[in-house]
């Protein structure tokens, strides 16, 4: 490698990515349906997802092609409507497990004082629980609401974001063009944003992936645990748990909504995977 | 879901404490220090388990006796609760009961006036039943992990690689009750060979039904194998492109020696890593993995309790799941310590 040049900015482009990884763009083309169905497939469900339309349990039927739920819903509808909570309620986990884990990653990879290992040290103590049990104290603690659900998968989920940008920022806290900003008296908001947050960036995307995909295990665990949302809500967590009584009648009512789930998983971690592995390459090629 | 926290563990920046023992040689200074750690971990995780579960409006009598309860029987029953008492000293004497064994009464089984509600006793049978589930998972755990590790890895980008690799990354990622339901859907709905759920009778023994725990153990290493396989198999690849693998390759030593003296061991202590890292995931797992089987154990127990808003009995079973997390992780980190003698000078 020719040391002099200067090293290029490590980013993964999308439309590379998925032209030359089978697993990227599997996982893109599954994660397009899915995420399709979960938003708009309620606009285009037979019937309505709180609707008792027949016999509970009964099978496919050309009106019903996925048969009927344990109360007789209809089981097509409540799958295309039970993706939208699954995936906003994660997608809104996320996105604070993001502002809560980068603010306090900065705030420590930055301190030169007690802040820093005050606030690593309060980040390992949410790390020393099982995640599931402290979604479980969470809901004895405030009951069950889409709000304590969203709050207790980002406080279970933030203390990794939180060490990675810390860990992050701290190496890049001490170099010279860093010291070169803070000595020509830049305000500390415009360092972060201009210095420091570009080179923190790589390793936060990489992550992005597992902390979303964990999100939305996390809540549907809780839901299919029945302490997260409530009937009849049509959720898939909560679907597969409500159904498992007639899976010998009518096994499509737990089958859809848990292959749905398992998809939507398997194609975030595919697509989050392959971007590891381009920013692996960008980075061991000059 | 093997959502397995990377605790600081072996990291050197842990906090030292003004420990001032005399005991010099760093691995016993090392270990009192992370038994230090530990203990104080899991005083505030208990401080957090006492706050979390009375944070809630309305008490356990409230729940218990409900909203139109008179105000007389309310108050006795609060007074034989000991809730009527500030927070602060209702935690230091369910501290001190704690540390005498004594887990408090359960709120809802003293309300309905049944003998048995004492929590040290009912808690007693979940908990043998939840570690023998724990433990077949373990037994197979291991061996299959590096098993499938070490091929997975020898055999990187063959394959052999890859018909291990692609299921190990789908089933790590998938939540327990999606396994489970697809297991239970595959071996009982479609072959039905075997029972969709493991559930006991009172004082029977889970050895008596062993078929009902097929399922159970199945799913837990359907998660835990497929994350550990994927680190294993990443170890051992680095291993192999090291120099001294080269170097022992060059001097003619036979690949299977190679293989088994030089790679695996030093592969091995990464390992441990991996392997307590998924124990630690089994503490967490067990929780959903019990109800998705209705199986006896602390999980269900929790659940229940939570369910039931039994304040007690939360805390009870949620200090003793942190505090096995908090343990394991410590055993851990000790176990990679007297295995990795690099690390015993890194300590110190």
């Amino acid at each position: 490698m020719n040391t002099a040049v200067l090293p290029r900015r490590r980013r993964a482009r999308w439309p590379e990515l998925l032209a030359h990884d089978w697993g990227g763009r599997i996982g893109a083309i599954l994660l397009f349906i899915v995420v399709g169905v979960a938003l708009f497939g309620s606009s285009f469900a037979p019937h309505g997802s709180t609707v008792t339309i027949g016999i509970p349990g009964l099978g496919p039927s050309p009106g019903a092609p996925l048969g009927l739920d344990f109360v007789g819903r209809d089981v097509l509808s409540r799958t295309l409507d039970g993706g939208r909570s699954t995936l906003l309620l994660g997608g809104a986990a996320t996105a604070l497990t993001y502002l809560v884990g980068v603010t306090i990653g900065l705030a420590a990879g930055n301190a030169r004082s007690l802040v820093d290992p005050v606030l690593m040290r309060s980040v390992d103590v949410v790390l020393s629980f099982p995640a599931l049990l402290v979604m479980l104290l969470a809901v004895t603690a405030f009951g069950s609401s889409r709000t304590v659900l969203v709050g207790a998968a980002a406080l279970v989920l933030f203390p990794g974001v939180a060490r990675i940008v810390r860990t992050a920022t701290a190496e890049v806290a001490t170099k010279a063009y860093v010291e070169a900003a803070v000595a020509s008296g830049e305000r500390a908001i415009a360092i972060i944003r201009r210095e420091i947050l570009p080179n923190v960036m790589p390793p936060i995307v990489a992550d992005l992936g597992i902390r979303f995909s964990w999100s939305i295990i996390l809540i549907a665990s809780v839901n299919y645990l029945g302490l997260g949302l409530q009937p009849p809500t049509a959720d898939w967590g909560l679907m597969v748990s409500e159904n498992r009584g007639i899976i010998s009648t009518n096994a499509l009512a737990v089958i859809a909504p848990a292959l749905m789930l398992a998809l939507l998983i398997v194609a975030v971690n595919l697509v989050g995977d392959a971007y590891v592995r381009q920013l692996g390459r960008s980075k061991s090629e000059p | 879901m093997a959502i397995v926290s990377n605790t600081p563990g072996l990291s050197i920046e842990t906090p030292a404490g003004p420990l001032t023992t005399s005991a010099h040689h760093p691995v016993i200074r090392f270990l009192v220090k992370r038994l230090a750690v530990g203990l104080l971990t899991l005083l505030i995780a208990s401080m957090l388990i006492f706050v979390a579960t009375n944070i809630l409006p309305g008490n356990a009598a409230v729940v218990v006796l409900g909203r139109s309860a008179t105000p007389t029987v309310l108050h006795h029953l609060e007074a034989e609760l000991g809730i009527n008492h500030p927070l602060a000293v209702r935690y230091l004497s369910w501290l001190g009961g704690m540390l005498h064994g004594n887990f408090g009464q359960s709120a809802v089984a003293k309300a309905e006036g049944r003998p048995d509600s004492a929590i040290s006793f009912t808690l007693g049978s979940p908990l043998a039943d939840s570690a023998i589930l724990a433990g077949l998972t373990t037994l197979l755990l291991i061996p299959l992990t590096l098993l499938f590790g070490v091929l997975a890895g020898l055999f990187a980008r063959r394959k052999l690689d890859h018909v291990i690799s692609v299921p190990s990354v789908v089933m790590s990622g998938l939540p327990e009750f999606v396994t489970g339901t697809a297991l239970i859907f595959i071996f009982f709905t479609e072959l039905n060979i075997l029972p969709p759920i493991a559930l006991l009778n009172p004082g029977q023994s889970p050895f008596s039904d062993l078929k009902a725990l097929i399922l159970p153990v199945l799913t837990l290493l359907a998660v835990a194998v497929g994350s550990g396989v994927r680190q294993v198999r990443a170890g051992m690849i680095k291993i192999l492109q090291q120099d001294f693998i080269r170097f022992a390759r060059l001097n003619g030593i036979p690949e299977h020696r190679v293989i088994l003296r030089y790679a695996l061991r030093n592969a091995l202590a990464p390992s441990v890593q991996v392997i307590a890292q998924n124990l630690q995931y089994l503490v967490g797992g067990i929780i959903i993995v019990e109800s998705v089987f209705t199986y006896p154990g602390i999980g269900t127990y929790l659940v229940t309790a939570v369910t039931s808003r039994d304040v007690t009995e939360v805390q009870a079973a949620a200090l003793v799941l942190a505090a096995l997390y908090i343990v394991i992780n410590i055993v851990a980190d000790l176990i990679v310590v007297f295995l990795v003698p690099k690390l015993r000078t890194a300590i110190s």
